[in-house]
């Protein structure tokens, strides 16, 4: 009896939430995935902060704002984030090229821009305008893209790609372009183009080689042989395994890793955060956050399944795939699978940029979910 | 012409299906590859990582074992480990370096010289990292830090333990020393156990016992940041950090004593040479004396190139262990020996009486080898030939015994060959034969064996050559009859910790058997009448003895008198002098302790060396007494 009036109970409540989430326009599964990874993500960095605590309230903050961010985008309609595409692209051109030119200026690295109260990079904005604006353009073409088409996403790809690299920052500008290049691939771009795209890809790395800067050129080099120069730049890929391995499969346990704690690690709240966790929560913290991830995606892209038109399919499919590929390139890196570049680990690591345009994306994404739920009989 | 397309909306949702299909399985795919690389990180690499791991944060610090202690033969302390101060600075915590520096040139804790040594050795080292400013810091200065200290923010006083010699250059050539180690030193030993450590035995028992006095070194691990800046436990990791207590290295109990030591050092003061006294019952070695000696705890300390050139240069070498490194012609030494030998052999019958004129010459020769006693001894038997130190009697005896006999016999005595004392560095001497002289020189003229060469063998000159122990020695197999023991300094080693005592056995040399027993008492008596008898060489020395000493004068030319020259000491040069020599053993017939002395360039035996040997038998055998 009781048992059977708990349940009802339950089933009732849940009712009620999900009713709540739709009139909402957020998606209760995406929101209990990006909570469960992102508290954890705190409390990692709570440890990897040490005495800093100031800088742990800050990330709280900014997961508070971050988390509000994406619940104001869910609220946007449809039709108005399609129609936002090519403002955002327009306006995080003109952003990257008063950043160059302040770069320039200032005879150094520049990506950020400080406009009075706000500082922030126009390369984030990039991360979804790209491909907003690569599935703009392909929504009102027939698909899979035709050459011409192909062409033009193309040019829309690799001019705020390259005007990133030039920051230099080569890891944002290969996320901007993964981001367009999955809107492409998830199209229908025909798979002997891409085949073709990887051979010629293939064929201009050493130009790439030539036109990168010494210390990227290193970062690479320092990948294939860590011991190489073993105080240098092979000093973030050896510290961060031994991290990692020293953690077994329990982890030394929370606030106990002597690497992050000892500052062996370097980067350990932000860039490398990662070996945090395999080193104080072990292989299991590993693959637990791993398999977090990996239901945010997988929800994401049943989500992007689910949409009726191109626009919304493309723009949410590469906002899953994305995630992955920001996952993927930090845990690489952090595991010593893939070079050192400058990508944060999604909803973990310290930052506020990265973390709302994340969220922004969520946003966009349960926006374009709901409204085709709206549609929906 | 471009063939005009219209959207197909069934078929860009089938294409995007399909494609994010194989999106969402490459994305899986690729996750196992990074939970892959997970599990060859954490699993099958972890213990490699683990200890890098461990590496990094820890810092390992030696703890030092304490070096075994040295007693002599009633337990009195001869080496031990004593703390020594230094100054340590630690550069974040002064207020600043130069006007630190100044303040300890102003209270005299540092020297003006040493200044720029000192800020070469601070730049060098991390600015949380002691750096040891001033070496030995003597009471004084102890005294006068402490009173400055609250004036001298970041330097402390460091203790050490550093080994020290109570009984200072008493032995010194017995105990030897310890030193830092040097590149030479490390060719013989395991660095790894030095670990902390820094210094090793150099000389005499701390070398030769270096292993069982070292003991075991011990290290704790210190948590330290990337900056190597030592931290203080930070939450749950200090847990992790493992450490090794040291072991301490084994005591030793010496035959030394200590006080025998500082009489016969006493004895021999102002001049070079060496005293042995061993207790002929079981080899023990109560004296070994070298002199001139040294301090040893200059060396443990940490010597000074200037006070190491002083010693080294030093024409009196007081380095050289005489005693077991110094070879001499044994002189009139071996005459007790040699008439041993000729009894054995039947050559001579004791009672047996020579004419002795002065000078002795081989047949159809008419070079005369002289006797000490110009106008020579008159009829002489053995007894008093041994008595008056006849030199013509063993001219005379080792012609006959020849070469071949001479040389068995003593070397079956110990001649030519090292003691085998339980220290290093001893050497063996000569003891001379046709074929060691085919050896010895490489033109072939020189090769040849002469008569004459076997004549002055008798008593004890010629090639012959011999250390002092070997002397005492070789007198103990006398003063035991046949049952004489391998000199040894080491009775027992005792483990501090569970003070496990490991006896060292005396060492039995071969026995020597005479065919006939009695021939001992007839040597002994001779010995006797050395010091007790109407014309005995050592009478002098020894009148008014509570107990009775058989012993042997000798004298080793340093280089030879022409034939027809007199021999005048006060005409030669000190250094071309005679070494005086005696061999003794007293009670004579129940033997506690045996005796040999050297004085290098002392002239005579009786009035040189014997005086020394009677003030160690006096302090002996009857303490007390003077």
């Amino acid at each position: 009896m009781y048992e059977e009036l708990g349940a009802s109970r339950t089933r009732r409540t849940m009712t009620a939430t999900t009713r709540l989430m739709r009139s909402m326009h957020l998606d209760g599964m995406l929101l209990a995935g990006v909570a469960a990874v992102g508290i954890f993500g705190l409390i990692v960095l709570y440890s990897a902060a040490g005495d800093n605590t100031a800088l742990w309230l800050a990330q709280v903050l900014r997961f508070g704002i971050s988390i509000a961010v994406m619940i104001a985008i869910a609220q946007v309609p449809n039709h108005f984030i399609r129609m936002a595409a090519p403002v955002a692209y327009l306006l995080g051109l003109i952003l990257l090229a008063v950043v160059a030119v302040a770069g320039d200026i200032g005879k150094g690295a520049q990506r950020w821009l400080d406009i009075g109260f706000v500082r922030f990079q126009p390369s984030e904005i990039m991360k979804l305008a790209v491909p907003m604006l690569c599935a703009w353009y392909l929504h009102q073409r027939p698909l899979p893209p035709s050459l011409w088409n192909v062409g033009v996403v193309l040019v829309i790809i690799l001019v705020p790609a390259m005007l990133i690299a030039e920051q230099p920052d080569l890891g944002t500008a290969l996320l901007v372009a993964a981001a367009g290049l999955l809107v492409l691939v998830l199209g229908g771009l025909p798979w002997f183009y891409l085949a073709g795209g990887l051979v010629a890809t293939g064929a201009t790395v050493p130009l790439i080689w030539m036109l990168m800067h010494d210390y990227q050129r290193q970062r690479v080099l320092t990948l294939l042989d860590p011991q190489s120069d073993a105080l240098g730049a092979g000093y973030h890929i050896i510290q961060s395994q031994i991290a990692i391995g020293s953690g077994g499969v329990f982890g030394k346990g929370w606030t106990n890793g002597s690497q992050a704690q000892l500052e062996f690690l370097p980067e350990r709240s932000t860039d490398f955060i990662f070996a945090v966790i395999g080193e104080e929560f072990g292989l299991l913290g590993m693959l637990a956050l791993l398999a977090g991830y990996l239901f945010l995606i997988g929800r994401a892209m049943y989500m992007s399944t689910q949409c009726r038109d191109a626009f919304t399919r493309l723009v949410s499919g590469s906002i899953a795939l994305t995630l992955f590929v920001y996952v993927f390139v930090n845990a690489g890196m952090v595991t010593g699978l893939l070079p050192v570049v400058g990508v944060p680990l999604p909803l973990v690591s310290y930052g506020g940029t990265s973390l709302v345009t994340l969220m922004a994306g969520f946003g966009i994404l349960m926006s374009l979910y709901s409204s085709r739920k709206l549609l929906a009989p | 012409m471009r063939r005009v397309r219209i959207k197909d909306e069934h078929l860009e949702q089938q294409i995007f299906m399909q494609r994010s299909a194989i999106a969402a399985f490459m994305a899986l795919a690729l996750m196992l590859l990074l939970a892959g690389r997970a599990f060859w990180l954490q699993v099958l690499q972890h213990e490699y990582y683990a200890e890098l791991s461990q590496g990094n944060r820890a810092r390992i610090e030696p703890l030092p074992p304490n070096r075994g202690i040295v007693y002599d033969r009633s337990g009195r302390v001869i080496a031990e480990n004593t703390p020594a101060y230094q100054l340590e600075l630690v550069r974040e915590q002064t207020g600043g370096l130069e006007e630190i520096l100044a303040q300890l040139t102003n209270f005299g804790l540092l020297e003006r010289d040493d200044l720029d040594r000192v800020r070469q050795l601070v730049q060098l080292r991390r600015s949380f990292e002691a750096v040891p400013i001033r070496l030995q810091l003597d009471d004084e200065l102890v005294a006068r830090f402490a009173v400055h200290r609250h004036e001298l923010p970041g330097v402390s006083l460091a203790t050490r333990m550093a080994r020290h010699y109570p009984f200072g250059a008493t032995g010194a050539h017995a105990l030897g020393y310890v030193g830092a180690i040097s590149e030479d030193d490390l060719a013989r030993i395991d660095m790894e156990r030095y670990f902390g450590t820094g210094v090793v035995g150099k000389t005499g028992i701390e070398r030769a016992y270096e292993d069982d006095l070292l003991g075991t070194s011990g290290y704790r691990e210190v948590l330290v940041n990337a900056e190597g800046r030592s931290v203080e436990s930070i939450k749950g990791m200090t847990g992790q950090l493992r450490s090794r207590q040291p072991r301490a290295g084994r005591d030793l109990r010496l035959t030394l004593d200590i006080e025998l030591q500082r009489v016969a050092e006493k004895a021999m003061a102002g001049r070079r040479g060496a005293v042995v006294a061993i207790d002929p019952s079981n080899g023990d070695v109560l004296v070994l004396a070298s002199l001139p000696s040294f301090d040893p705890n200059g060396f443990a300390r940490g010597i000074s190139r200037r006070d190491y050139l002083a010693l080294t240069e030093d024409p009196d070498q007081p380095l050289f262990n005489r005693v077991l490194r110094g070879t001499y012609p044994p002189g009139s030494t071996v005459k007790p020996l040699m008439a041993l030998a000729g009894l054995e052999y039947e050559i001579v019958d004791p009672n047996d009486k020579i004419y002795c004129t002065g000078h002795y010459s081989l047949p159809n020769s008419r070079h005369r080898y002289r006797d000490w006693k110009r106008q020579g001894h008159g009829a002489v038997d053995m007894r008093s030939a041994v008595m008056q130190s006849c030199d013509v009697y063993f001219y005379r005896l080792a012609n006959t015994m020849g070469i071949g006999r001479i040389h068995e016999v003593m070397s079956k005595i110990g001649f030519g060959a090292p003691t085998g004392i339980d220290i290093g560095g001893e050497r063996g001497g000569i003891m001379p034969s046709p074929q060691w002289k085919k050896l010895a020189f490489k033109e072939q003229a020189q090769q040849v064996w002469f008569p004459g060469e076997t004549v002055i063998l008798g008593i004890g000159q010629g090639y012959w050559t011999a250390t002092p122990l070997q002397l005492a020695t070789a007198t103990a197999l006398l003063a035991t009859r046949g049952r004489h023991f391998r000199p040894r300094l080491v009775r027992a080693l005792v483990d501090p910790v569970t003070s496990a005592v490991e006896e060292r056995p005396p060492r039995p040399l071969p026995r020597i058997n005479l065919n006939d027993q009695a021939n001992w008492e007839i040597i002994v008596n001779a010995m006797v009448a050395v010091t007790s008898g109407p014309r005995g060489t050592a009478v002098h020395a020894s009148r008014g003895a509570a107990y009775s000493i058989a012993g042997k004068t000798g004298t080793a030319q340093v280089f030879s008198v022409g034939q027809t020259e007199d021999y005048d000491e006060s005409k030669i040069a000190e250094r071309l002098r005679d070494h005086a020599l005696f061999v003794a053993f007293a009670p004579a017939e129940a033997p506690k302790l045996v005796i040999a002395v050297l004085v290098e360039n002392g002239g005579h035996g009786s009035s040189a060396a014997a005086p020394i040997a009677r003030a160690v038998f006096d302090a002996y055998l009857t303490p007390g007494a003077g």
